[in-house]
């Protein structure tokens, strides 16, 4: 097992470039509109799953309202599209910001709480949202939704053939991922481990941990309302129904699944569990009690997830390591 | 001279507990100090006052003539002051070099955005910071030991790393939370041997004690702790022969 891990973590860059060339290739070997679409919708939860593993896997601190933010992107860029209409770029920055604000503002008095009440206020607060989406007619339209919303488009380029939105999404996807690996590959970033691991040693390092929860909490926000943004314009049609708290847990389910604290983890945790339901068509009734049954399964046999807590880059590092030691 | 750290009539309650009462001493420039007492004598909670974790009920705690008490703990950090933990407190899933170098959190700079377009600023810095964490790590002989996971070292390596990594933050004083506990005589001895030599690099240190045989030959002075109360400080031949300690410890094992 160690082994493959090593030689895994040895050819990183090799398999993250095949990776790439794969989703690349997706679409021509399998160009059904159905297959097309569901690897859209993969690449868009891969955004929001890398973005809560930000503030859930890597500092550790439990949220169960992402899906509030993700319907806050959607929602100011559905209403900014439709109403002023507005080009994506203004839309996808101001779903971000208003995403991100949101965090900030329900962030910063429950993240000085200590404990798993930031677990209990997302969720509270991901069912607040939803009700202001459903009554605030005037705003939202409430349960009639947003209709025909446009598509993204750029000096006179529109992105409005499904093949066009899944290679945005895969931008989106790699850039994600981009970003997240560089902050934490970064002091910023192990500070945000050192807070998951241990709290008072990571304060009396000098870590200000109110600050950079704070502050992740936004960024894994703001992705979420980026990935919103992207979800209103390439549906053209929201409503209240797709940012509710199941959408939460199922978004916290596949970050479980796939692992804590890492991308391809995450990856893997998407994809399966989009897949999964697909497969058992005929048991759609029962995707949450599989998602259940799958969580309860995980927790027994590997609570870390099927990728979490390996760190290729440890584990290249320590590979390479031993080599020099044996060349010695 | 002036004191780098003074403590003033500091008392620390929980409810009905006074776990430090009304305690006053003064720490100088480069001095080692041992802090010893029974178990449940209030030594930790007075490390826990001064880095930050209590604010103490009454009192002053004076650093760099400014009182810290209240201080938020990485405030304290950012000060000057650097702590071990008496109940290892590693980032135990992060590898020994990582452990060291978020304890030089307070010491480089890059921030998010430097870390999301990776700029050269962060790039040199991390080179640097790599470079003086492995500097401390061969100071604690676990340079060989990188790249391991911290909860993969043995017990007593566990603890030196605690110290390394605290050195890290550059702290002019070092509190050093029981440092010996679980070590076997020889690692103790060692141990003991490299915080006399962390007196010669210039560090002031406090080091928590349960025994006193220990401490008496690295200390210059000795403080003694029993039910929150300093009942004697001085130096560690004195410390020896003071009744009130002799009654202290006698008194707890009879
Ligand atoms: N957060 C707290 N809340 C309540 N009581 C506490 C707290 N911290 C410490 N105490 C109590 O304060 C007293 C002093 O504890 P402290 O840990 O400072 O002792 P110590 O001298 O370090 O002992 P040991 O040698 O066992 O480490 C103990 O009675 C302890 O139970
Ligand atoms: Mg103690």
């Amino acid at each position: 097992m160690n082994r493959i891990l090593a030689c895994l973590a040895r050819n990183q860059l090799l398999i993250s470039l095949t990776v790439l060339a794969l989703a690349l290739l997706f679409p021509l070997v399998f160009p059904s509109q159905y297959s097309i679409r569901m690897a859209t919708l993969c690449g868009m939860y891969i955004v929001l799953a890398l973005s809560l593993n930000l503030i859930t896997g890597y500092t550790g601190q439990v949220s169960l309202g992402h899906a509030a933010f993700f319907g806050i992107g959607a929602y100011t860029a559905a209403i900014l599209a439709t109403r002023f209409g507005l080009n994506f770029l203004f839309t996808f920055i101001a779903a971000a910001i208003v995403a991100g604000l949101a965090a900030f503002l329900l962030g910063l008095p429950t993240l000085k709480l200590k404990g798993h009440y930031l677990a209990m206020v997302t969720l509270g607060f991901c069912e607040i949202v939803r009700l202001v989406e459903m009554n605030w007619m005037g705003l939202t339209r409430g349960p009639l939704g947003i209709l025909n919303i446009p598509p993204p488009s750029l000096w006179g380029f529109t992105i409005d053939a499904p093949i066009e939105y899944y290679y945005f999404i895969v931008a989106l996807v790699v850039l994600t991922i981009k970003l997240v690996q560089n902050i934490v590959d970064s002091r910023v970033g192990k500070g945000l481990i050192a807070i998951s691991e241990d709290e008072i040693a990571a304060e009396a390092m000098g870590i200000n941990i109110l600050r950079y929860k704070v502050m992740v909490f936004v960024i894994s926000a703001a992705l979420a309302g980026f990935a919103g943004a992207f979800y209103a314009q390439y549906m053209s049609y929201i409503d209240p129904t797709s940012f509710g708290t199941d959408q939460s847990i199922s978004i916290f389910i596949m970050i479980i699944f796939g692992g804590l604290a890492s991308i391809p983890g995450t990856i893997i945790g998407v994809i399966v569990l989009t897949l999964l339901p697909e497969v058992l068509r005929g048991l759609m009734d029962f995707r949450l009690i599989i998602y259940g049954l799958i969580l309860i399964a995980m927790m027994l046999v590997k609570p870390e997830g099927l990728l979490g807590n390996i760190n290729f880059t440890r584990i290249k590092k320590a590979a390479d390591g031993k080599k020099a030691g044996e060349l010695k | 001279m002036k004191p780098l750290l003074g403590i003033e009539r500091v008392t620390q309650r929980f409810g009905g507990l006074v776990a430090v009462s009304n305690v006053s001493f003064q720490i100088f420039e480069n001095e080692i100090i041992g802090v010893i007492g029974p178990n449940g004598a209030g030594k930790t909670t007075l490390f826990n006052i001064i880095t930050g974790i209590y604010k103490p009920t009454e009192g002053k705690v004076m650093y760099d003539e400014g009182n810290i008490a209240g201080f938020r703990p990485h405030e304290i950090t950012q000060s000057g002051l650097a702590r071990t933990f008496q109940n290892i407190r590693l980032f135990q899933n992060m590898t020994v070099l990582e452990n060291v170098l978020v304890g030089m959190h307070t010491r480089t700079k890059a921030n998010l955005f430097d870390a999301v377009f990776r700029t050269g600023r962060l790039k040199k810095e991390q080179l640097e910071a790599t470079q003086k964490a492995e500097y401390y790590l061969r100071l604690v002989d676990l340079y060989e030991h990188r790249h391991s996971a911290a909860k993969n070292l043995p017990y007593g390596s566990q603890r030196k790393l605690e110290i390394a990594r605290a050195m890290a933050s550059e702290p002019r004083l070092l509190l050093l939370d029981e440092p010996a506990a679980g070590m076997n005589e020889q690692e103790t001895a060692e141990l003991m041997e490299f915080i006399g030599k962390l007196k010669a690099l210039g560090y002031t240190i406090l080091l928590i004690e349960h025994d006193m045989k220990l401490v008496m030959n690295i200390c210059e002075r000795i403080i003694v702790f029993d039910h929150g109360c300093l009942i004697a400080q001085g130096e560690p031949e004195v410390i020896k022969k003071e009744p009130k300690v002799i009654e202290a410890y006698l008194g707890k094992e009879a």
